[in-house]
């Protein structure tokens, strides 16, 4: 099975003036597309040849893991992001300002976790094992998928990610990030894990 | 004591056109000088607050080695720099990376593939091991190859900062761009 670039679910310039058609040019035309031509030929001819994206990640080490893991990472985050935004609701919001107290106290917590990340990575708001609402980093391509959680939500922190329109400023970056969270998106994938974790 | 961010070898714009005076400015200017402003913030009141750099690499952990580790890595990256740098070593360090790895367009090569292999943020180093020989070694994030009981020789730094500016994404240009730069004499001062 050959893996394929996803399509951006927008066009490269629909993010602006958050993120801009450059870095949409490199990040999905570019490091997107070179973790799937790596990861294609890094699995010929291998037991990984015919499997899924995700259960590669829950299998493989090395070089296959970090190329299969960055391609589901980075399609994950193009479908949270979106130019119409929209505003949380419903179930979500619900469960977030539970746990979180409330929507901007969940973004403060987000965004100090998404700072504070050392290095390159990605950092998330998953449905951990208990079905708990959690956020949490990880290192350069780890998924959650590895530590049992369900991802609903992600902010790629690679310095690929906002080094053309914010230079070191990953602060100003996050900042940013909040304006282009696709809710609606984010609304489904806690609609879908709750489900799977109820049966 | 408090650290200080050291003062660059040359000018910001005297490495190009291999690195621009805009990398240096943000990568120096911004990167080292978070490093420097963060580790002074937090040794403030605790047993590192006077130990010196090398004592806080080997003995903290996490944000603290962090910073204080990538102070350290950052200024050793400026000195393997140099305008009249590239072309290739000779004496001592040219005879032990002939003797390790064959030729130095082996060497080169080596050291390059390693380089452009690291994945994630870190640094690709030649180092020299306790028993006198030498190797290349890739470290993620901040890590030291003094804590492994390494002396460091020279180090390519392939976080994205070091390069997003100049050349995008394409690291392997960066790391070709990095041979026209290496400060030999350095490197032998190092080795000896």
């Amino acid at each position: 099975m050959t893996h394929k670039l996803p399509q951006l679910p927008y066009a490269q310039n629909a993010l602006e003036p958050y993120i801009s058609r450059e870095t949409l040019d490199y990040h999905h035309g570019k490091h997107h597309a070179a973790y799937i031509n790596k990861l294609n030929d890094a699995i010929k001819g291998t037991e990984y040849e015919n499997k899924s994206l995700q259960e590669i990640i829950t299998s493989a080490t090395g070089p296959v893991l970090n190329n299969a893991a960055q391609a589901w990472n980075h399609a994950f985050y193009w479908q949270c992001l979106s130019p119409a935004g929209g505003k949380l609701k419903g179930d979500l919001m619900e469960a977030i300002t539970r746990k979180f107290h409330s929507l901007e106290r969940f973004e403060r917590e987000f965004s100090t976790t998404a700072n504070g990340h050392f290095g390159s990575g990605w950092t998330w708001l998953v449905l951990d094992k208990v079905g708990k609402l959690a956020i949490v980093s990880m290192h350069d391509a780890d998924s959650p998928f590895r530590h049992g959680q369900i991802p609903l939500l992600t902010c790629d922190v690679w310095e690929h990610a906002y080094y053309i329109d914010y230079r070191n400023s990953r602060q100003s970056y996050v900042n940013a990030f909040w304006q282009i969270v696709n809710w609606e998106f984010v609304t489904e994938q806690f609609k879908q894990a709750s489900h799977r974790q109820a049966a | 004591m408090a650290h200080t961010l050291p003062e660059l070898p040359y000018a910001k714009d005297a490495l190009e056109p291999h690195i621009s005076a805009e990398t240096l400015e943000y990568h120096y200017g911004k990167h080292h000088q978070t490093y420097v402003t963060n580790l002074n913030n937090l040794i403030a009141g605790t047993e590192f607050a006077d130990a010196s750099l090398e004592d806080i690499i080997m003995k903290a952990k996490a944000g603290l080695f962090n910073n204080a580790a990538q102070v350290w890595n950052h200024t050793f990256y400026w000195n393997c720099l140099s305008p009249n740098g590239g072309g290739e070593p000779s004496g001592a360090v040219a005879e032990a990376i002939n003797s390790t790895f064959g030729s130095f367009a082996d060497f080169k090569e080596k050291f390059s593939t390693s380089c452009v292999t690291n994945f994630g943020s870190g640094w690709t180093w030649l180092v020299k091991n306790s028993d006198g020989s030498i190797a290349i070694v890739n470290t993620s994030n901040a890590a030291s190859p003094l804590t492994a009981g390494q002396t460091p020789l020279l180090t390519c730094d392939v976080w994205e900062h070091a390069y997003y500016i100049d050349y995008r994404n394409a690291r392997p240009k960066y790391v070709e761009a990095f041979w026209n730069l290496v400060n030999w004499d350095f490197v032998a001062k190092n080795l000896a």
